[in-house]
């Protein structure tokens, strides 16, 4: 337990090294504030197409990198990651919790040249927020009305306490505005707008051509004055990750989000004076590496062999080897980029120890049998990244050395979702858990009970345990944020207690940009921020 | 008139197995775990289980599989391609925004590798077991042998990373607003490697067979004739062996059609090209049956066109074969 700790600091204290010494060796990468050039086109690697635009109601990166320059969230994270006014300029809630005001920015215009007011941010919390957007319809459950005593003040109205924290790091992703006189007649989800967003943001969609780019303007009429810098963004549709490190080291993309290029590339082009490659401006998208257990499997449903599996994989050795500098150990659901919540204590961790596997799945009963095979198992990744895919052949082998063997079973995206989240065909599932700045957003739901099934993302481990269904519900409703911290500590170390899902690694995104950009990664979600200060040097 | 009516039986004809190809696509997706939905579902990163519901109703995903079988032909009948699930637009406005890129690179790479094929084939022949022959006859060997997608990364690399020649991807360049000849001019400078890469494996194979059929017609008794007459070398070639030789070059072509657009597939990918190999894979990942269903009815119906375009290029070649009575 204690190694691992001591794992940690070698790691944080290698990287601020690291940094430290890029800031002298490359001092105008630090110190690149000095004057804001005007013009340009910025190059953005699109990785997969999205049915729609409009992260009102789709709340992805995939959407934010695109609708997020062009829409504006009422908050936004700012370079300490605390929220800071966008179209709201001021906010209070009332100490029972159950209503907050926010006061609107005055003299702001859509697009099309309508004002922004106050009606805009009734109508899009009430019909898309609370019914249509993923993760807003479980924030907004509660949510019974939004009044709009004038044009520029809107009085959100709960049933139960809302946590004014947990909202305000909700709404940097699930606080995007539509305009309300586009949207108000028909069906929502299949309103054109969609494709063609219309927002106040500091740029103006001109065009989506379908496999090939999407390209919005300059906002001439932007509220902030003076920005934005850049004349024009082009988002590039390159689906194969080694085109895009093509096309970026060949001078056509400029920014590769979200680790969108493969591992070995990211390790190349880290070398390359050309390009600034860093997890920075991404601790607002932290995810964990996760091991899913499925509880109706009864060797599974034990906690000795869940602790036993946990402790014959040797994490340390797979991170160095195969992810390199932008992972660490994992510690839990609540990765320790959230300085909010992220306890001293994080509850029991699982360091290797191969012998100490051995003793438990024996004390559980599972004796190695004919060929040393104590039990087989099903193990099923996710296909969202290369590190899942190198960590389930790694589980399979790890797990093969203390007698539990593995299937891997690989599965696209729809067929993954099905065969986990709605059939439950999986023993053992391996994906990512994406954090979102609160625990309630989108953690808590893969640990509270009673999950519809069919519901992605959530417990459907089989696993129901009634102390954690009540811390997560008196967090949920909290709204002393002292107390709603020691309740996510108690989360936290109840989770590596209980070991429903093990969180081995920590990772945040990686960033490819050209070492042109300026004034980039300056916010914790900064990919998918609106980039109104971004500007490119000669 | 003749060609009329030889058009519109190849095409009834051709109607049983289009059923067929259409309807075995429909059942063999059936068996891919997940539908449409979960796979918006993995895009969006989460949602809740009665927005699925209603989902599914919307696109009509809970209804049996044989009614939607026969909702889909129906509409099929009446010439109506569908919705795209996921591009939210008409199947047939999706395919039509695809099929320019297809086409453009299909003819390009098919130009290539025919002409390129028949000029070194010639000049194989005419050397054969020479120094020409062995040099080009190694390379088509090479060529048949690499993988495309090795052959594009590696174009890639060398033409547009290292001599900086030509882009790396995307069918033009979209930070400058062009037209007329210029913009022309700029989307050959961006097919250039995706041609060479798609084309390459096929002008190995055009170059190994008009290499066999010139030998095999340079040793028929017309050209000892012709020959014979004194004609001199260049019009027997031109004349009489070509003309003659082209023929299993020209079946070639109609059968390689439906080749290329499956290798479109993977030289869409890595030259990031809006075409239909890319839709369809896309299609099938997002388990959007309409447009895959789409794509399939598409391409046969291209494939059947040039078929035909090579059955009258036959007649034109050899005038004992007919277009039919």
């Amino acid at each position: 337990m204690t190694d691992h700790r001591l794992e940690l600091k070698r790691r944080t204290l290698l990287m601020t090294t690291a940094a430290m010494a890029a800031s002298v060796m490359f001092p105008e990468r630090v110190f690149a504030q000095a004057a804001p050039r005007k013009g340009g086109v910025f190059s953005v690697h699109y990785g997969a197409e999205q049915r729609q635009l409009n992260p009102s109601l789709q709340a992805s990166t995939g959407v934010y990198i695109i609708g997020g320059k062009i829409q504006e969230p009422l908050v936004d994270l700012d370079a300490k990651g605390d929220p800071v006014g966008v179209l709201a300029e001021r906010w209070e809630a009332t100490p029972d919790g159950k209503t907050i005001t926010f006061h609107l920015r005055r003299n702001v215009n859509w697009h099309d040249g309508k004002p922004f007011t106050s009606a805009d941010v009734q109508f899009t919390a009430m019909a898309m927020w609370k019914k249509i957007l993923n993760y807003g319809s479980t924030l907004q459950l509660f949510l019974t009305a939004v009044d709009t005593p004038d044009a520029h003040t809107a009085i959100f109205r709960y049933e139960r306490p809302m946590p004014l924290g947990l909202l305000l790091r909700a709404l940097p992703d699930l606080g995007y505005i539509s305009p309300k006189h586009l949207y108000e007649t028909g069906d929502i989800r299949q309103n054109p707008v969609n494709l063609a967003p219309i927002g106040t943001g500091p740029f103006k969609f001109v065009q989506y051509e379908r496999g090939q780019h999407v390209i919005a303007d300059r906002n001439p009429n932007y509220w902030r004055a003076d920005a934005p810098y850049l004349d024009r963004i082009v988002w590039r549709v390159i689906t194969d990750r080694s085109a895009a490190a093509a096309q970026l080291e060949a001078g056509q993309l400029h920014y590769s989000p979200f680790s969108g290029i493969t591992l070995s590339d990211i390790a190349r082009l880290a070398k390359d004076p050309r390009f600034v490659v860093s997890t920075k401006g991404n601790e607002g998208n932290a995810r964990t590496n996760t091991l899913e257990f499925n509880f109706r499997r009864k060797e599974l449903s034990d906690i000795r062999v869940r602790r036993a599996i946990a402790h014959a994989i040797n994490v340390p050795f797979f991170i160095d080897n195969f992810l390199g500098t932008f992972a660490k150990l994992g510690t839990g659901p609540v990765p320790s980029v959230s300085t909010d919540f992220y306890p001293a204590d994080n509850g029991p961790q699982y360091p290797y120890d191969k012998a100490k596997a051995a003793r438990l799945l024996d004390e559980a009963g599972y004796k190695a049998g004919a060929g040393g095979t104590r039990f087989s198992v099903r193990l099923l990744p996710a296909p969202w990244g290369e590190d899942i895919s190198l960590w389930s052949t790694f589980v399979q082998q790890a797990l093969g050395e203390v007698g539990i063997r593995v299937e891997v079973v690989r599965n696209d995206g729809a067929g993954f979702l099905k065969q986990v989240y709605a059939d439950h065909a999986f023993d053992l599932a391996t994906g990512w858990h994406q954090y979102r700045n609160d625990p309630a957003v989108s953690t808590t739901v893969w640990y509270r009970s009673g999950q519809p099934v069919g519901a992605p993302w959530t417990n459907q481990w089989g696993w129901t345990d009634p102390e954690m269904d009540r811390i997560i519900d008196d967090a949920a409703t909290e709204i002393d944020p002292a107390k709603r911290k020691a309740l996510y500590a108690q989360f936290q170390q109840r989770a590596n207690s209980e070991l429903p899902i093990w969180t081995p690694i920590e990772q945040i995104f990686v960033t490819t940009i050209s070492a042109k950009a300026r004034n980039h990664s300056n916010t914790p979600r900064w990919g998918s921020s609106s980039w109104h200060d971004l500007w490119l040097a000669e | 008139m003749r060609v009329l009516s030889l058009a519109g039986r190849r095409l009834a004809a051709s109607l049983p197995t289009l059923f067929l190809i259409l309807v075995g696509v429909f059942l063999l997706l059936q068996f891919a775990p997940g539908d449409t939905v979960d796979a918006m579902m993995a895009q969006m990163g989460g949602g809740d289980a009665a927005t699925a519901r209603e989902l599914r109703q919307f696109y009509g995903l809970d209804l049996s599989v044989p009614v939607q079988l026969g909702n889909y032909l129906w509409r099929l009948v009446r010439l109506d391609l569908g919705f795209s699930s996921i591009y939210g637009k008409p199947v047939a406005t999706v395919i039509a925004e695809r099929l320019p890129a297809t086409i453009l690179l299909m003819t390009a790479s098919l130009s290539f590798a025919f002409f390129a094929g028949l000029v070194l084939g010639v000049i194989a022949a005419r050397g054969v077991n020479k120094w020409p022959d062995t040099i080009i006859s190694t390379l088509g060997l090479v060529f048949y042998a690499t993988p495309s997608f090795w052959f594009g990364l590696m174009a890639i690399v060398v033409f547009s990373i290292y001599l900086q020649w030509l882009p790396a991807g995307g069918l033009e360049d979209i930070t400058r607003i062009q037209s007329g000849i210029w913009r022309t001019l700029d989307i050959a400078r961006h097919l250039v490697l995706p041609t060479l890469t798609l084309g390459l494996i096929f002008l190995a194979i055009y170059l190994r067979i008009m290499r066999a059929s010139m030998l095999e017609v340079l040793n028929l008794d017309f050209v000892r004739t012709a020959r014979a007459k004194g004609l001199d070398e260049t019009r027997v070639i031109v004349r009489h062996v070509l003309r003659n030789a082209l023929l299993p070059m020209v079946t070639l072509i109609g059968l390689q059609a439906g080749t290329m657009l499956g290798g479109s597939v993977v030289v869409e990918s890595v030259f990031s090209l809006p075409g239909l190999g890319r839709l369809a894979y896309e299609s099938v990942i997002q388990r959007d049956l309409n447009t895959l269903l789409g794509i399939v009815f598409v391409s046969a119906l291209l494939v059947i066109v040039v078929n035909f375009a090579v059955d009258l290029v036959y007649a034109r070649l050899d005038p004992r074969i007919g277009t039919g009575d």
